[in-house]
C-alpha cells in the first residue's frame, strides 16, 4: 500500500538524497528509505547496519547535523536534518 | 565505585541548579515502571520517572494502541507522576545522598531520591554465527522495533529465527505490515514446546503463541528444532542456511530477524550495587534488592512478560510508599507467584541447545564493536570476561559488551553478571553533560575508553 506524500510531512536528506518520511519515523527508517544499505563501517572496514533497534548495540550510529556517533534508531526525523552514514 | 565520584566545587554548584528532588524515582517507563510509579504516587509519594525513549510504554507498548497501556498511562497522569522522556541514565551516587544522573536533549538531569525503583527491562540475546554482522541481519524484536520506527517492510522476504515466545508474535507483526515471512525457525524442539504448552492450560493464548499456531494460521511455516547456521551476502544479506537435524537448506531473504530469548538490562542495578543471582537482580518479597530502598521489578528479576511486570511494578511501588502501601503490595503476592511459575516454564521450554555454541567458527566476529574474532577468545580458554576485555578488547566498544557479553556468557559458560559492564558513564554521553555532572576528572579516561 503506497503511502501518500501528505502522510509523510518530514523532509530531510540522507547522504545528500532528499527523503520524505512520516511524522515519528526514526532516522534509521529514513536511511533505509534512501536506499542506503550500509550505516557504518566496522574497525576493519566491514559494512554494518542496525541490529537491536532499541539503542543498545550502537551498530546504527551515523552523523546527524554534524554530530557524530548518533544512534539512528533512537532519533526521530526532523525537517531539514542532514544525515550522513559513515560508509 | 559510583559512590566515590569526584565532585569539584564548580560542578557541584552547577549540578545544584539542575538537581530535582523526589520521594520515589522510577527508572524505565515500560509496564513495570509505569505500574510502580502509579502505585507509589497513588499512595501520595512524589514520583518521577526517567525513561530513555521519546514516548512511554517501553518496548512492548511502543508504537501501538494498547488499551492496557492507555489505561496505565492515564492512571499515572491522574496520580501526578512526572515523566521525563529521552533521559538516558548514565551514572549515580549512592552514598549518604542518592542522586541518579541522566542525559537529556536539554543536558544533564540529576534527580535526588531516597527510594529508587529500577525497571530497566530486557534486550534480546544475540548469538554469533557466520555472516551475522551483514546488513539485513537484525534481532527478531529488533526488526519489529525498526518497523515500529517507520522502516518499510512491505514486500520484503523475511526469515524469523532464534528462540522464544517473541518469535511468533514478531512474525505475525511483520506479516501484518506487508512482509513475506518465509519461515519461523525456533531452536527448541517440538517435544519441549509441547511439554511447555501442556503445562499452560490456564493460559491458552500464550500457549498458542508458544506452539507456533499463530504463524500457522497466517500461512507462515513454523519449524521447531531448527536453526540458522549462516547468513550469506557481500554488502548485504541475500540468503541464510538453515539446519534441522541432519537436513540443511538455503532460503533467500532480505532480512533475517534473529534473537535468542531476552536478557535483563542489569547494567544499572549492578552499577548501584544490587546483588545478582542466577543472572537476574535478586529481590525479596517486596521487590527490594540487596540495597535498602532500591527496588527491582519486571524483566530485571526474570523474563515473564507484561502481566508479571505489571504485578511486580505495583508491589515495588506500594512497598516503596511504606506502611500505607505494604498491605496493598502483600495482596498481590499470590498473583506474582503464579506468574513467576509461568516465567520459569518459559525459561525451560526455550532453554538454549548446546550446539548453538558451535555456530561461530574461529573466524566469526563475536564482538561487533571491536571486530574481535572467536579464535582470539578461544585462545584464552577457559578464560573469563575480564581476560577477554584485557587481551582482546572484546566488550570494550561503544555497546560496552551489551551484545557480546550475554553471547560470551552462554558460549563460554561465564556467569552472566561477570559480563555486565558497570563503569560510569553507562552510555557514551556528551562532554558537557559529564562536566555538568562533575564526572570529568575521574572518568575522563574511562569515557575515552568507551567512546574511543
Amino acid at each position: 500500500m503506497p503511502i501518500e506524500p501528505e502522510s509523510r510531512p518530514i523532509v530531510l536528506t540522507v547522504n545528500g538524497i532528499t527523503v520524505r518520511v512520516a511524522m515519528g519515523a526514526t532516522v534509521a527508517a529514513a536511511i533505509a528509505q534512501a536506499g542506503v544499505a550500509t550505516w557504518r563501517r566496522s574497525p576493519t572496514g566491514e559494512p554494518r547496519a542496525p541490529l537491536c533497534g532499541i539503542g543498545v548495540c550502537f551498530q546504527c550510529c551515523v552523523s546527524i547535523d554534524g554530530r557524530t556517533n548518533v544512534r539512528s534508531c533512537q532519533v526521530r526525523c526532523r525537517n531539514g536534518m542532514d544525515v550522513r552514514t559513515d560508509a | 565505585m559510583c559512590g566515590q565520584m569526584h565532585r569539584g566545587q564548580k560542578s557541584e554548584e552547577h549540578r545544584l541548579e539542575t538537581l530535582r528532588e523526589t520521594e520515589v524515582l522510577v527508572i524505565g517507563a515500560g509496564p513495570a515502571g509505569i505500574a510502580a510509579a502509579c502505585s507509589a504516587a497513588e499512595c501520595g509519594r512524589r514520583t518521577i520517572v526517567l525513561d530513555d525513549n521519546p514516548l512511554p510504554g517501553g518496548q512492548i507498548w511502543r508504537g501501538k494502541e494498547d488499551p492496557n497501556a492507555t489505561k496505565w498511562l492515564s492512571r499515572a497522569q491522574r496520580a501526578g507522576v512526572q515523566m521525563i522522556h529521552e533521559a538516558q541514565v548514565f551514572a549515580a551516587m549512592m552514598n549518604d545522598t542518592r542522586v541518579v544522573m541522566a542525559e537529556t536533549p536539554d543536558g544533564l538531569c540529576a534527580v535526588r531520591s531516597p527510594c529508587i525503583i529500577l525497571a530497566t527491562g530486557a534486550r534480546e540475546r544475540f548469538l554469533p554465527f557466520p555472516g551475522w554482522t551483514l546488513p539485513g541481519v537484525t534481532g527478531a524484536g529488533g526488526l519489529q522495533a525498526l518497523v515500529k520506527g517507520g522502516l518499510s517492510i512491505e514486500g520484503k522476504r523475511v526469515v524469523v529465527a532464534g528462540s522464544g515466545a517473541l518469535l511468533p508474535a514478531v512474525a505475525a507483526y511483520l506479516h501484518e505490515h506487508g512482509a513475506n515471512v518465509r519461515l519461523v525457525a525456533e531452536q527448541t524442539s517440538w517435544l519441549q514446546l509441547i511439554a511447555f504448552g501442556a503445562s499452560l492450560v490456564l493460559r491458552p493464548s500464550v500457549a498458542m503463541q508458544g506452539l507456533g499456531l499463530i504463524p500457522q494460521l497466517l500461512g507462515i511455516p513454523y519449524e521447531a528444532g531448527c536453526m540458522v547456521t549462516a547468513a550469506h551476502g557481500e554488502a548485504k544479506l541475500i540468503s541464510v542456511t538453515l539446519r534441522h537435524g541432519s537436513r540443511t537448506w538455503q532460503v533467500d531473504c532480505d532480512y533475517l530477524a534473529c534473537g535468542y530469548n531476552l536478557v535483563p538490562n542489569l547494567e544499572l542495578p549492578v552499577l548501584l550495587g544490587c546483588a545478582i543471582a542466577n543472572g537476574y537482580a535478586a529481590v525479596d518479597e517486596w521487590q527490594e534488592s540487596s540495597l535498602p530502598g532500591v527496588y527491582c521489578a519486571g524483566e530485571l528479576t526474570g523474563i515473564g512478560g507484561v502481566d508479571r511486570s505489571l504485578i511486580e511494578g505495583q508491589i515495588a511501588g506500594y512497598a516503596a510508599a511504606g506502611k500505607q502501601g505494604k498491605p496493598k503490595a502483600q495482596a498481590l503476592w499470590p498473583q506474582r507467584q503464579a506468574l513467576c511459575a509461568y516465567a520459569e516454564r518459559l525459561d525451560r521450554a526455550f532453554a538454549l541447545r548446546d550446539d548453538l555454541k558451535a555456530l561461530a567458527t574461529p573466524e566469526t566476529i563475536v564482538c561487533r564493536c571491536e571486530d574481535v574474532r572467536r579464535a582470539h577468545l578461544d585462545a584464552l580458554a577457559p578464560g573469563s570476561w575480564r581476560m577477554a576485555k584485557l587481551h582482546t578488547r572484546c566488550g570494550m566498544g561503544a555497546c560496552q559488551g551489551r551484545i557480546c557479553g550475554p553471547a560470551m556468557s552462554f558460549i563460554h559458560d561465564w556467569p552472566m553478571e561477570s559480563t555486565v559492564s558497570t563503569r560510569p558513564p553507562l552510555f557514551p554521553v556528551r562532554m558537557e553533560t559529564l562536566t555538568a555532572a562533575g564526572l570529568t576528572e575521574r572518568t575522563a579516561e574511562k569515557t575515552g575508553e568507551v567512546n574511543r
